[in-house]
């Protein structure tokens, strides 16, 4: 199977699925996974995140190559399941109930 | 025991002579009270309804849906580079001119010229009509007689406001006063990398707003997002303002920023540690060209200050945050107990993927806040509809909902006086 990410980065292709470019794909996903999932992805990727800013630093935010674009938005996505798993304990917002609140216009990388 | 000074009068509320007593909430619950709002205020007032990075070039327009003030409007950009508003519709049979695939929805794009999708009637940029279909099938047609209807239209660093009232002729800076004046000049320009969310909201709009207008909330609606030690101080000290200003129609309130930094990094969570962004945004000020504060900003000069929200009446809120990023608040009515929300997030554009990290863990926790402000407003309507309680005690530091409130009030009366004296017209057409 071709990699996703960078070959520094190979031992999160397990979690390639939460590398989607939009925040409402991320927040989907964040709320149809379990807590074990949330937690897996978590303690995976947040021991991670300081190499790979160092590594996506090396480029301009233009000029991000697709591998890396994909490595951004697993880190993206990292900063959406940190709330569950830091705080909620549940993937939701607690008593956001009926409330959604979805991204309209956001940046293309 | 005040940790921030307050007036001499002892409390906001009386330095700007607002009544202490309690509050009726019944102008956020009346139907009746809507349906006026929707001629008293929301086609009188000036309406922000975009920014100018939106229009980049000739032709570029979008449409906005004002459900509120009874219309749609389109705004572009003219050969002239001047920036246009028109009632989206057609002159002929009344059909909406501008819209894609669903007529309610808004849409945006570049053109040349506007075609009626009816029966293809076409309209210029400065909004003259230029062909009609089938022209010699009609009976004397002056084309000229016949362009888009003009909504007046016009600029406030960058921010583009339409006002539907062609008798009032407050010019724009005028209306939005001293506030608006003592933060011209911020650069709005240079924060082009936008994050916009939407929601609809089953509550008034004034109670959303109100939600945002006070900080009073804060420490206790959103315990849970902060570390368990850190929650329990926050409550502990509440919340106060550094200042609060009223201008005419318009407020705003100064607070401090503790969080961007942290004192200590043990108060936030690991992300924000790793991160150095939160809430507050990122923790380090990008290079945004900005030498010195606008004088209006940081009014107390306090030197713990983080951010200054204003509201510009009716539904338009600016808060400007001390590490050089912005947050716009709309709330577009739909009826008396329903209202679209708007939050749109500006910043410098990232250099690197760093920053772009730091900027997108900004905007999803405001989104964690907001889904859960919007939720408790559902249930604040309904319980008010239920008229069980009707007078509510306010406190200090909810002075801007009272003058929002009144100040709605007032625009209703004001509306209802000048019907009552207004003399019965007769139409001339015959």
């Amino acid at each position: 199977m071709p990699s996703v990410f960078p070959a520094e980065f190979a031992d999160l292709e397990p979690f390639a699925d939460w590398a989607v470019p939009t925040e409402r794909a991320r927040y989907d996903k964040r709320t149809a996974s379990t807590m074990d999932e949330l937690q897996a992805f978590y303690d995976a990727a947040f021991p991670r995140l300081e190499d790979a800013m160092a590594y996506l630093d090396r480029f301009a935010i233009d000029e991000l190559p697709h591998d890396a674009t994909r490595l951004l938005w697993l880190f993206c996505a990292l900063t959406t399941a940190s709330f569950p798993v830091e705080v909620w304990r549940q993937p939701r917002v607690p008593d956001s109930g009926s409330s959604s609140f979805d991204a309209v216009i956001e940046p293309r990388v | 025991m005040p940790h921030f000074a307050k007036p001499g009068e002892g409390s906001w509320t009386q330095h700007y002579g607002i009544d202490t007593g309690p509050v009726s909430y019944e102008d956020s619950i009346s139907p009746e009270h809507y349906e006026l709002e929707r001629d008293a205020i929301f086609r009188r007032t000036w309406l922000n309804v975009g920014r100018v990075e939106q229009l980049p070039r000739v032709g570029s327009y979008f449409t906005r849906e004002l459900d509120a003030a009874r219309t749609s409007v389109v705004v572009v950009r003219d050969p002239a580079g001047e920036v246009r508003a028109f009632h989206n519709m057609c002159r002929h049979r009344g059909n909406k001119l501008v819209w894609n695939d669903y007529p309610r929805e808004e849409t945006s794009g570049v053109c040349r010229q506007f075609t009626c999708k009816y029966h293809g009637w076409r309209y210029g940029l400065d909004g003259g009509l230029t062909f009609v279909q089938q022209e010699s099938e009609f009976f004397d047609l002056d084309k000229s007689a016949y362009g888009l209807v003009p909504v007046r239209v016009d600029v406030w660093e960058g921010f583009i406001f339409v006002n539907l009232d062609d008798q009032d002729a407050t010019p724009l800076s005028d209306y939005l006063g001293g506030l608006a004046a003592g933060i011209a000049g911020y650069p709005f320009d240079r924060m082009t990398q936008v994050h916009r969310y939407r929601a609809e909201v089953a509550s008034n709009w004034k109670l959303f707003i109100d939600a945002f207008a006070e900080f009073y909330h804060a420490p206790v609606l959103h315990a849970k997002q902060s570390v368990d030690e850190e929650s329990r101080k926050l409550q502990g000290y509440g919340f106060e303002a550094l200042a609060y200003q009223i201008d005419g129609p318009h407020g705003m309130v100064s607070s401090w920023g503790g969080m961007s930094p942290p004192k200590d990094l043990s108060m936030v969570k690991p992300i924000e540690r790793k991160l150095r962004s939160g809430l507050f945004g990122p923790w380090e000020a990008p290079d945004v060209g900005l030498h010195q504060l606008p004088p209006g900003l940081n009014p107390a000069r306090h030197r713990a200050w983080g951010m200054d929200s204003f509201l510009f009446f009716p539904n338009f809120m600016v808060l400007i945050w001390k590490t050089s990023w912005v947050l716009t608040y709309h709330y577009w009515p739909t009826s008396h107990n329903t209202h679209i929300f708007e939050g749109t997030v500006y910043f410098a554009p990232p250099k690197n993927a760093r920053e772009r990290l730091q900027q997108e863990l900004a905007v999803v926790t405001f989104k964690e806040y907001t889904l859960q402000d919007g939720n408790t407003l559902e249930a604040t309507q309904t319980m008010l509809e239920s008229r069980a309680v009707t007078e509510f005690p306010l406190n200090d530091q909810e002075i801007l909902l009272r003058h929002l409130h009144a100040t709605a009030r007032r625009y209703v009366s004001e509306h209802r006086q000048r019907q009552t004296e207004a003399p019965v017209r007769i139409s001339a057409a015959s």
